[in-house]
């Protein structure tokens, strides 16, 4: 069944990519890096090429790079997106990947899919107003629309299963220990 | 007066110097939280030379020891007494009220008028513990500092300490002591030497100037208002109790609690940052001690001496299982806050606690407080501290009933 359909995921690479790594732990630590560069204010550029896997340096084709910016309403510039935005994008793009790949394994042929995010954030925290209110995201709220040959009962089970393989959403839900250092 | 701790027996003791008529209603006895809402092994933080109050400093033998209850509510006690402070035990103030010149205080003994009323019934009426209590698994026990007590009432097994304040470390210490397995969560903390160059660190805040900086020279006030209790504990040995030395006892440090959810403890990740944010503020602190004795040409015959940084174990746990059976019971030692239940008065701001400049509630004339965190200056809720807010207070209070207000 899983032949039938096609949603661009090379299905059988990553089961045997799975099958592999079983027997070769070490290949398994990844490690991923970004830089960031400081523009100007709070405009600064990311960078994303090499990583670390399967026992080896790896390079991503070409090098991505992300512009970040706070809006004029924060007397910023609005080069780019806020970094709380790109966390969204994160989840989302994860989530989504995870969607098709699930669908790929389960012979569900999707049509469109397509996720909105919000997260809810109270300034009180960032600008130090009321020590018991976080900085980050109180609340994440995930919607999607998906039009595949499913049962919604099927496509429910599709996001639910996304979420238990996602790494943004672990991250996004589970503490993480976190060195900051100055070289 | 509302209260008569150390700070309302204070603000008695200057309004007697004043002739001030005056009454003091205590909803227990004399230093009632002293007596019944301290855990058994407490001694003050502070030396005993430090527990001077208006016209009656120690007198005892052992200047540089450290009060235990029984000695500090002794203390407080012959403080009223010598002041001969006009308290109403057993009091219970059900109602604080603004009538026309004034105010009414109902009781359940009956009631009473005044000019003015100063609110000294203290910070540390009920414990702040966290909404997160509510998903703890029902097996575990949840004990606060005001039913800890001792060890022993705890029951059998691991303890999860939460909050790093003089109290949290404190009693960590003391269960870690008791045999347990203890697990300290810790959040924003302060770390403090017990002496520093030869001389109690307190010595330093006192003699230095910073414990008497005043409110309004705080760029910070609201932060510093809301700081834990600095990580100090009062022993014979004078003992430094930071988070080393915890470690090095066998307590486990993790990182603050940030959610409890199917039954499992969720610790922040961002443990090195509390644990490099404390040292950094540490050392500033030192270094303005260092200035002062550099400046005052002080001969303090001990040279500054460095401090580790506070060692951060290689991978911190980030959660705990609470089903386990690992931990038995969870110590909330996340802070107290006041109770006003009684106050019908609207001068609380929107999370509860009193609008006041420096301890004057300016929305309601001829109304006062004081024992609230750096309400005056940084030593304001530390027994030393009551004096200078407490002649502040009054002079103020004085020319409010002369028709002569001052600014703050």
């Amino acid at each position: 069944m899983a032949q039938s359909v096609n949603n661009g995921v090379n299905i059988d690479a990553l089961l045997a990519a799975r099958e592999a790594l079983k027997n070769a732990p070490d290949a398994a630590k990844f490690t991923w890096r970004a830089s960031c560069k400081w523009q100007n204010g709070t405009h600064a550029t990311s960078t994303v090429q090499g990583f670390h896997g399967l026992g080896d340096e790896q390079r991503h084709k070409t090098q991505f790079s992300f512009e970040t910016d706070h809006p004029e309403i924060f007397a910023s510039e609005d080069h780019g997106a806020t970094p709380v935005e790109l966390v969204l994008v994160g989840l989302a793009s994860c989530l989504t990947a995870g969607v098709a790949t699930v669908a790929q394994n389960r012979g569900i042929q999707l049509r469109s899919v397509e996720a909105k995010l919000e997260g809810k954030m109270n300034l009180y925290g960032i600008l130090g107003i009321d020590g018991d209110v976080r900085n980050g995201y109180d609340d994440i709220k995930v919607t999607f629309h998906i039009d595949a040959d499913a049962s919604k009962k099927d496509i429910e089970a599709l996001v639910a299963q996304s979420q238990k393989r996602s790494a943004v959403y672990d991250i996004v839900t589970n503490p993480c220990n976190v060195t900051v250092e100055v070289v | 007066m509302i209260g008569a701790g150390h700070a309302g027996l204070a603000i008695s003791s200057v309004l007697t110097e004043h002739s001030i008529d005056h009454a003091v209603v205590e909803r227990g006895e004399v230093a009632n939280s002293w007596r019944h809402e301290r855990w058994d092994s407490l001694h003050l933080l502070t030396p005993n030379w430090q527990s001077r109050l208006p016209g009656h400093p120690y007198t005892g033998a052992d200047p540089d020891g450290f009060m235990s209850m029984p000695e500090l509510i002794g203390h407080i006690a012959a403080f009223a007494a010598a002041a001969a402070a006009p308290v109403r035990t057993h009091t219970n103030l059900t109602a604080l009220r603004r009538i026309d010149g004034g105010y009414h205080l109902a009781t359940d003994r009956g009631e009473l008028r005044c000019r003015c009323v100063v609110i000294a019934s203290g910070a540390a009426n009920v414990p702040r513990v966290p909404q997160l209590r509510q998903a703890v698994p029902e097996r575990i026990v949840s004990v606060t500092p005001f039913d800890y007590g001792n060890p022993g009432r705890l029951p059998e097994g691991g303890v999860l300490v939460i909050g790093a304040s003089a109290t949290g470390v404190q009693l960590a210490d003391e269960i870690r002591r008791s045999g347990r397995s203890v697990i300290l969560a810790v959040g924003e903390h302060v770390r403090l030497p017990r002496n520093y160059r030869g001389r109690d660190v307190l010595w330093w805040m006192e003699h230095s100037g910073v414990w008497s900086q005043r409110y309004d020279e705080i760029d910070e006030l609201e932060r510093a208002r809301g700081l834990p209790s600095p990580q100090l504990v009062g022993t014979p040995e004078h003992a430094t109790l930071d988070l080393n030395v915890l470690r090095a006892a066998g307590v486990e440090i993790v990182g603050r609690v940030a959610a409890i959810r199917d039954g499992a403890a969720l610790f922040s990740g961002g443990l090195r940052n509390q644990f490099a944010l404390a040292d950094l503020k540490m050392q500033r602190l030192l270094a303005t001690f260092d200035e002062w004795a550099r400046t005052a040409a002080l001969d303090v015959g001990h040279a500054a001496e460095p401090f580790e940084p506070t060692q951060a174990p290689a991978a911190p746990r980030l959660s705990l299982d609470l089903r386990s059976g690992e931990v038995r019971s969870i110590v909330w030692a996340t802070g107290f806050r006041p109770d006003y239940r009684w106050l019908e008065v609207p001068v609380l701001d929107r999370k509860g606690e009193l609008r006041h400049d420096g301890g004057v509630i300016t929305a309601a004339p001829g109304m006062y407080a004081i024992g609230l965190p750096v309400l005056r200056r940084r030593k304001s809720t530390f027994i030393i501290g009551a004096e200078d807010d407490a002649r502040d207070l009054v002079d103020h209070l004085v020319r409010y009933l002369a028709g002569t207000p001052p600014s703050a």
